[in-house]
């Protein structure tokens, strides 16, 4: 699992308080990083949707900030540098082994082979 | 069958009418063992799967995907962020969504818990491509009132409507405006995907008739018959040397 699509996952058990199940709080055993070709346009555009702190949050709990800044620069659509940065979090770093925990029920999700496995019991629907 | 799946990914990818060269982040619902997925990735597009099937995820991972993959019920509801794709498309997945068993929720519920967290997943302006196999047409209008109720405008575009064999329906979903249903494939000819050109061939007419198709019941009839049934989802027997075998006349 990337951090891209962990910036975007949400525990959507029932009883959650809308945007309470959001950040899931990550634990990883395993993280892989791998090489993915960059594209500065695609980069550019997730920006705008990723939530930030989330972001620097889940990469530090990695271990892979990679200078990534606490804050998102105003200008940075041009900034080479920072979307390569950008990119290497987002895209290159994977979450192969772990448990995502829900930050409102405390419910975990366990990730297995990189595939987060959010099947709900049917209490929880 | 591989060849069908990929044919209709190509299908479901144009008619989401994404901007020209602008890599987008995309959701495959049922993505199975990612044979859509490559094509979303073949067009430079960042796409994450879902699937019931842990097993068809796990082929996905030994076939090494460029997608991410979650083991997810699509009638759970799709759990991301409100605005976080900028598509969707999904492969012969939506119609399970109707076989829910007695003891979950209802197929309404269930559809409608898919619908409706699925429009607020999408940006606005953005739609959702669901190619599906309806088992009859009270099923569709079943789905497709659901997706109505749930936010959705849009429409059933039906390709080569005409034909048995190439008949396609892809669930056209638009998040805000969307302007007009986009056009059906062999919807003029007659023939469907059939040419309107003579066909020769040395082939005797007594196993094919004059459109191509096997004369019906044949044994040939049968194994296309009981193909297609399982292109649609459906129980169908295992073949056996026994299949559409010659009965005696009493029949």
């Amino acid at each position: 699992m990337k951090l891209l699509t962990h910036n975007m996952l949400t525990s959507h058990v029932r009883g959650v308080r809308p945007g309470g199940g959001f950040p899931l709080r990550i634990q990883a055993t395993e993280v892989k990083v791998s090489n993915v070709e960059f594209n500065p346009r695609f980069v550019a555009r997730m920006i705008p949707k990723v939530e930030w702190r989330a972001l620097v949050e889940a990469a530090e709990s990695l271990g892979h900030l990679s200078n990534l800044p606490h804050e998102l620069p105003p200008e940075y659509e041009n900034n080479d540098d920072f979307l390569r940065k950008v990119h290497h979090v987002l895209l290159e770093v994977e979450v192969m082994e772990g448990v995502l925990k829900c930050p409102d029920s405390g419910r975990e999700f366990p990730i297995t082979k990189g595939i987060p496995n959010m099947l709900l019991s049917k209490e929880e629907t | 069958m591989i060849e069908i799946q990929t044919q209709m990914s190509e299908r479901a990818v144009e008619l989401l009418g994404l901007p020209d060269d602008q890599p987008c982040f995309l959701l495959d619902v049922g993505c199975g063992s990612g044979l859509s997925g490559d094509y979303i990735s073949e067009e430079g597009h960042h796409w994450v799967g879902m699937d019931i099937s842990s097993a068809m995820l796990d082929v996905a991972v030994e076939r090494e995907v460029e997608g991410d993959l979650i083991l997810a019920d699509i009638g759970h509801g799709i759990p991301f962020r409100p605005g976080t794709f900028d598509g969707c498309v999904s492969i012969s997945a939506v119609q399970w969504l109707c076989n829910a068993d007695q003891k979950t929720h209802s197929p309404p519920k269930r559809l409608y818990r898919f619908f409706s967290t699925l429009y607020s997943a999408l940006a606005r302006g953005s739609r959702a491509v669901l190619q599906l196999y309806p088992e009859n047409s009270e099923q569709l209008e079943l789905i497709t009132a659901q997706a109505m109720r749930a936010g959705f405008t849009g429409g059933v575009v039906v390709d080569y409507p005409n034909s048995a064999k190439a008949k396609k329906f892809f669930l056209c979903l638009f998040v805000g405006g969307g302007g007009p249903l986009p056009k059906a494939l062999g919807a003029e000819c007659t023939d469907g995907e059939e040419s309107q050109q003579a066909r020769f061939t040395k082939e005797r007419t007594r196993f094919r008739n004059v459109q191509g198709k096997s004369v019906k019941k044949s044994r040939d009839w049968v194994l296309e018959k009981k193909e297609r049934r399982r292109r649609q989802g459906k129980e169908v027997r295992a073949d056996t040397r026994y299949t559409g075998r010659r009965r005696r006349p009493r029949f």
